[in-house]
């Protein structure tokens, strides 16, 4: 049976996102090419995220367990991971597309000689010249264009998924799975850099993947000082914020809430664009967020072409007014409590 | 020190891009070509490196002709030479192809540590530097913000999502820049001027006695696809327009 092998991040002990994400990616895959789904789990003592990757479809988890992989390594992890593609010789490997999965996955790429292509956006099966491949699907020239890759001769087919671009399925606890102990093979060779610490930054980012609501704001802001509109806005819709780039070297947000191509990708049910031009940079951290809106003085800036609804105009004018209005018809229910 | 800069010729972040009509590249016609930005930092800290250390930099670019151009920028900053690998055979290259290129040309040369652009503005892969490293049995450190070299040591810190790791390399090494590392320096016009009495080797792939082998193809190249028109609410009085966008989101997105 062909096999799917997913690397399964984790961060301070707990499976990133991505991982799950690629879980439910590989679950699709896998019914197109009738395969199995493994994961490969790596740390210190970290058998305990298995069965949340069985939950979520895995067939099999190997497992590796070492005091040296305690901390991210990267020359390590790379060999450990390419050995067990070794043995295993599957069809497709799916790494998330986050700072050490991309770290990792090319390194591993390149010792099995096989391609690997990087934040893919979409993953399909289609059949060319016979044969079922791997179609890979990434955003290339800063998001101006779609580029499909396929792999056509050396297996395994590895790619990074982008983070937030695929949904997580829900997790099923009847479902079974082995866990496969591994022995990792390593010299003090594979540790020529050697993570020495990990150092957890106190930020609320974090929120912004999981918000219903955002309210995104760029350098139309500048006139009225900053920021201070976008989260009167945000408060009143009960949004979190973010902005471009221009926001963030303004100081106006943190880093960590920079949308875009450098930044994050969200998936919003809302995101509010505010006083944006909507450069493609910028405009793909959004693609999948369910309703965009946009707020513009300049009718003709890109950023109503991706838009839902758009609203031409004074950005000083319209956000008070949306505020108001918001605010009128909650107040009744306020007093009421 | 012997410093290594690798660099990539990318158009410029503004050019309007096109697809050929056959889907299969893209139309190079009328574009302005610059090198990656995440290069330049590569290039600043190879620079900052030689400052410190002594040495010489070399810079590595592969394309075409035109590549030539963003090699004698990088000599007009500061580095000594070039070596630039000008192999149709390269020009569409992907990552790996790309890595064992370079990796050929500095095989022969002698190297104490390699910087690279954190991925290249165009193709944003973000591989090259990893695989180079692999391909050339080198510890690799990537998208890094700050470097300290302490003898045959370095020490680097690179941002993670919420986290930094803090990594410690021996050398010699790859590492590949973040933005963040350092504030490239612009070229003086001194320094342009010397850049083109500075020595460049152009070769082949058959020179650094590489066969060109391409794991991954292109299969289609497309505009993404394009969403339906949104919704433009008319109109001069931003308090009406406020109460319809309000209206809009209730009633028929039912996102509020
Ligand atoms: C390699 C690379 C990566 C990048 N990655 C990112 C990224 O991840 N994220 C990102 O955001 N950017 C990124 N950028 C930058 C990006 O290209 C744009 O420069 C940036 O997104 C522009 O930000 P902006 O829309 O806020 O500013 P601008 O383009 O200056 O737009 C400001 C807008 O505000 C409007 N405006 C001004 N005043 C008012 C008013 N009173 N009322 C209403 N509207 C008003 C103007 O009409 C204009 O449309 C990247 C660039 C490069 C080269």
């Amino acid at each position: 049976m062909r096999e799917l092998i997913v690397y399964a991040e984790q961060k301070g002990g707990m499976l990133v996102d991505v991982s799950l994400e690629m879980m439910a990616q590989a679950v699709q895959l896998s019914h197109r090419i009738n395969g199995t789904i493994s994961a490969i789990l790596i740390g210190d003592s970290c058998g305990y995220n298995a069965d949340e990757l069985i939950c979520h479809g895995a067939h099999k988890v190997y497992l590796v367990e070492d005091k040296r992989l305690a901390l991210y390594q990267n020359a390590a992890t790379a060999k450990v991971v390419a050995d067990i593609l070794s043995v295993q010789s599957p069809e497709i490997v799916l790494i998330g597309g986050t700072s050490v999965g991309t770290d990792v996955a090319a390194r591993v790429a390149a010792r099995l000689r096989t391609g690997l292509t990087a934040h893919c956006i979409d993953l399909s099966i289609e059949e060319i010249d016979g044969e079922d491949q791997l179609v890979q699907t990434v955003p290339g020239w800063g998001g101006r264009m779609s580029v499909k890759i396929v792999c056509p001769q050396r297996r395994p087919q590895i790619v990074t998924i982008r983070p937030g671009v695929m949904e997580k399925g829900d997790p099923d606890p009847t479902r079974r799975g082995d866990l496969i102990p591994v022995m990792p093979v390593l010299t003090e060779d594979d540790f020529g850099a050697r993570t020495l610490a990990f150092v957890e930054e106190k930020t609320k980012a974090g929120s912004l993947d999981d918000a219903r609501i955002i309210v995104s704001g760029g350098f139309g802001l500048y006139g009225s000082g900053g920021f201070r509109l976008i989260e009167a806005l945000a408060d009143v819709v009960n949004g979190e914020i973010a902005g471009t780039r221009p926001a963030v070297d303004h100081g106006w947000i943190e880093e960590e809430r920079l949308i875009g191509q450098s930044g994050k990708n969200v998936r919003p049910r809302l995101f509010i664009s505010i006083g944006t031009s909507g450069a493609m940079h910028y405009t793909t951290g959004f693609s999948r967020a369910q309703v965009v809106v946009a707020i513009d003085r300049n009718a003709s800036a890109p950023i109503f072409d991706v838009a839902h609804i758009g609203i031409v105009g004074d950005l000083n004018r319209i956000i008070p007014c949306i505020i108001k209005e918001l605010t009128k018809e909650a107040l009744p229910e306020r007093t009421r409590s | 020190m012997n410093i290594v800069a690798c660099v990539k010729q990318v158009p410029d972040t503004e050019a309007l891009i096109k697809v050929k009509a056959d889907g299969s590249g893209i139309e190079e016609g009328g574009i302005k070509w610059v090198m990656s930005p995440y290069d330049e930092f590569g290039v600043e800290e190879a620079l900052k490196t030689k400052e410190k250390f002594g040495g010489e930099v070399t810079i590595v670019s592969i394309g075409p002709a035109r590549t030539m151009e963003t090699v004698r920028t990088a000599l007009a900053m500061g580095a000594e030479k070039g070596i630039h690998i000008d192999d149709p055979a390269l020009y569409n290259a992907d990552a790996y192809a790309t890595a064992s290129a370079l990796a050929a040309a500095i095989k022969g040369i002698p190297h104490d540590i390699i910087f690279c652009g954190m991925r290249a503005i165009d193709d944003d892969s973000g591989q090259v530097g990893s695989i180079l490293a692999e391909l050339l049995g080198l510890p690799s450190v990537t998208v890094i913000t700050k470097l300290d070299i302490e003898g045959s040591t370095a020490k680097a810190i690179k941002p993670i999502e919420g986290a930094q790791l803090l990594i410690e390399t021996s050398l010699p090494c790859v590492i590949t820049a973040q933005k963040g590392l350092n504030e490239p320096r612009y070229a003086s016009l001194p320094g342009i001027m010397k850049a083109k009495k500075k020595p460049v080797e152009v070769k082949k792939a058959a020179d650094l006695g590489l066969t060109v082998e391409q794991k991954s193809t292109v299969a289609k190249m497309s505009p993404p696809p394009a969403r339906p028109p949104g919704k433009i609410i008319q109109g001069d009085d931003p308090a009406a327009k406020a109460a319809e966008v309000i209206r809009l989101l209730r009633e028929e997105a039912k996102v509020i």
